[in-house]
């Protein structure tokens, strides 16, 4: 779909498979940057000038545009962070570093992603909470029964991506956001995989914390969202202080800082990211999330159905919901099929994606990943499905 | 080089790479290479006797450059000194950046003398090399 949208589908049969690490860029949000740096380059908030005013407005427009988006109660609750990564590290050291204490319990996955694993190690070292892993069934998905289980009376929070970027599962957020209300146990929701790709809303889940990146979504880099219920917002502490950020600050030392959102957002941020996400976002809203989660679905499913037919293709994931199939070519090194694609302009991702334990359960380290979007096409797949038929020929083609 | 040998050369050092397999022997040097540019993932350990390299071994899971290179660099690094072995990894590496180097000294290890075409796959054919300097030096520390 829309694949005329997309300056570097143009003119070329390149064939985009990488979109878990990346997306490509809508020419429409290529363009409102260009805007800014061209006609409208100002900084916020200070501005009385009328292109200053305008890039002001565009600005703190993309909060209600993130608001609508992702259905939180106001744009209040909007944070702009540089990505998802740093999102959840507002997180766990702006928020759970002062509410937790020795020995509380945070369950996990062995399938998260190291932004959703690394800070909560570093804060178990700090304060010594416990981490736990929720067991995941045999096809490496998290069910909620495996969820229940795992709640002690110890556990506070919940920190899971709502989709895997490996195994690619959808989770299901809204039974495990109404067990954590009932529980009174926090959730955290790393949205970088699904808030690109399907519905996400937030207080329909029950969330607390919601991260995601822009550029997983047709943005910019170096932009991102924390979304978070506006009670803990306000409850948070930045990790960041100067500018914009504070309300006043005297030569006795005594400050006082912004409300929520702002208090997060100290010095002068991404203004032609943030002006670019929003116009991702609006060009998502435009084309509906739900009919670019079926399309991704309706891809996977033709893609493992050929793939299927390949006798040494082994897939991992070929039941998961999403746009995600990861796989290996029997005997052959994830990166070494990852270059044989290559040859034929098809990019994929190999590597172990930054969930190193997966391997615990597949009992393999690394897979090669195709991550679907709205603009490949069944053409695409059947490219890949004829070079993968081939792949007796890997070496002579890499060597 | 022949493009047909090459990749003869390259893909039976592949398939069967001499010295795989580690050995539980606390009389070697020993050193793992996570490369951060890649995923190849290998431990390499090396026994040196009187000065003389006696025996090299290495494992993990690595692509078929970084893998085959471990193997035709151990078979040419065997029973060098010390001194012989940083000459040979010291042009190989130089080949490999395209600088000014010995051919004479280089054997089989030539396959990889175009492997700066592929930017992506330089740092797996250093990564042997990287392995084994790392040894030789912390055995110079000792
Ligand atoms: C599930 C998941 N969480 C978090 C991230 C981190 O996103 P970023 O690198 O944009 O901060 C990623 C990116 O790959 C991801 O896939």
């Amino acid at each position: 779909m829309h694949r005329e949208d997309f300056a570097m589908l143009q003119g070329s049969d390149l064939v985009y498979f990488d979109n878990g690490a990346t997306t490509l860029k809508p020419k429409c949000v290529v363009s409102d940057m260009m805007d800014y740096y061209t006609k409208h380059t100002s900084n916020i908030h200070r501005g009385d000038y009328d292109f200053a005013i305008l890039t002001n407005k565009l600005y703190d427009d993309t909060r209600d545009v993130v608001c609508k988006f992702i259905n939180c109660n106001s744009s209040k609750e909007v944070v702009f962070t540089g990505g998802a990564t740093m999102s959840i590290n507002m997180v766990v050291f702006g928020y759970m570093r002062n509410h937790l204490k020795k020995g509380d319990e945070v369950l996990l996955t062995k399938s998260e992603h190291a932004s959703n694993v690394l800070p909560w190690i570093k804060l178990s070292e700090e304060i010594g909470i416990v981490i736990k892993y929720m067991d995941l069934d045999s096809n490496y998905t998290l069910s909620v029964a495996s969820v229940l289980k795992s709640i002690s009376d110890k556990t506070k929070v919940i920190s899971i991506a709502h989709v895997t970027n490996v195994v690619g599962d959808v989770r299901d957020i809204e039974a495990i956001g109404k067990i954590c209300k009932d529980a009174g146990i926090l959730f955290n929701v790393d949205g970088a995989q699904s808030v690109p790709h399907m519905k996400v809303d937030f207080i329909k889940s029950n969330i607390d914390f919601l991260s995601f990146s822009g550029h997983k979504m047709g943005g910019p880099t170096g932009v991102g969202v924390l979304v978070g219920k506006e009670k803990l917002l306000n409850e948070m502490e930045p990790l960041c202080y100067g500018g914009g950020m504070n309300q006043s600050f005297e030569g006795d030392s005594s400050y006082e800082l912004k409300k929520a959102p702002l208090k997060f957002e100290a010095g002068t941020p991404p203004i032609a990211e943030v002006i670019g996400l929003r116009r991702a976002i609006l060009y998502l809203m435009d084309i509906g999330m739900d009919k670019i989660h079926e399309h991704e679905i309706s891809l996977k499913k033709y893609l493992v159905k050929e793939l299927e037919n390949i006798p040494n293709i082994v897939l991992y994931n070929k039941d998961s919901e999403s746009g995600i199939l990861a796989f290996n070519i029997e005997g052959v090194f994830a990166q070494d099929s990852s270059v044989y694609l290559n040859h034929y302009n098809i990019c994929v991702r190999a590597g172990n994606h930054c969930a190193k334990m997966l391997k615990d359960y597949i009992g393999i380290k690394n897979t090669v990943r195709v991550s679907m979007y709205l603009y490949n096409t069944i053409n695409d797949i059947d490219r890949l499905v004829e070079v993968l038929k081939n792949s007796q020929d890997i070496f002579k083609v890499v060597l | 080089m022949d493009s047909h040998l090459r990749r003869e050369i390259i893909l039976d050092n592949y398939q069967e790479p001499v010295n795989r397999g580690l050995v539980d022997d606390s009389s070697y040097l020993k050193t793992n290479t996570n490369s951060e540019s890649c995923i190849d993932n290998l431990d390499f350990m090396m026994k040196v006797v009187d000065g003389k390299i006696s025996d090299i071994r290495f494992d993990g899971e690595a692509c078929v450059i970084s893998t085959s290179a471990s193997s035709i660099l151990i078979n040419s690094l065997l029973g060098k000194s010390v001194l012989e072995a940083k000459e040979i990894l010291h042009n190989y590496q130089d080949m490999i950046y395209e600088k000014d180097y010995d051919k004479s000294l280089l054997g089989e290890l030539e396959v990889y003398d175009e492997i700066s075409k592929q930017p992506n796959r330089v740092n797996c054919a250093l990564l042997p090399s990287v392995a084994i300097n790392n040894m030789i030096k912390e055995l110079e520390n000792m």
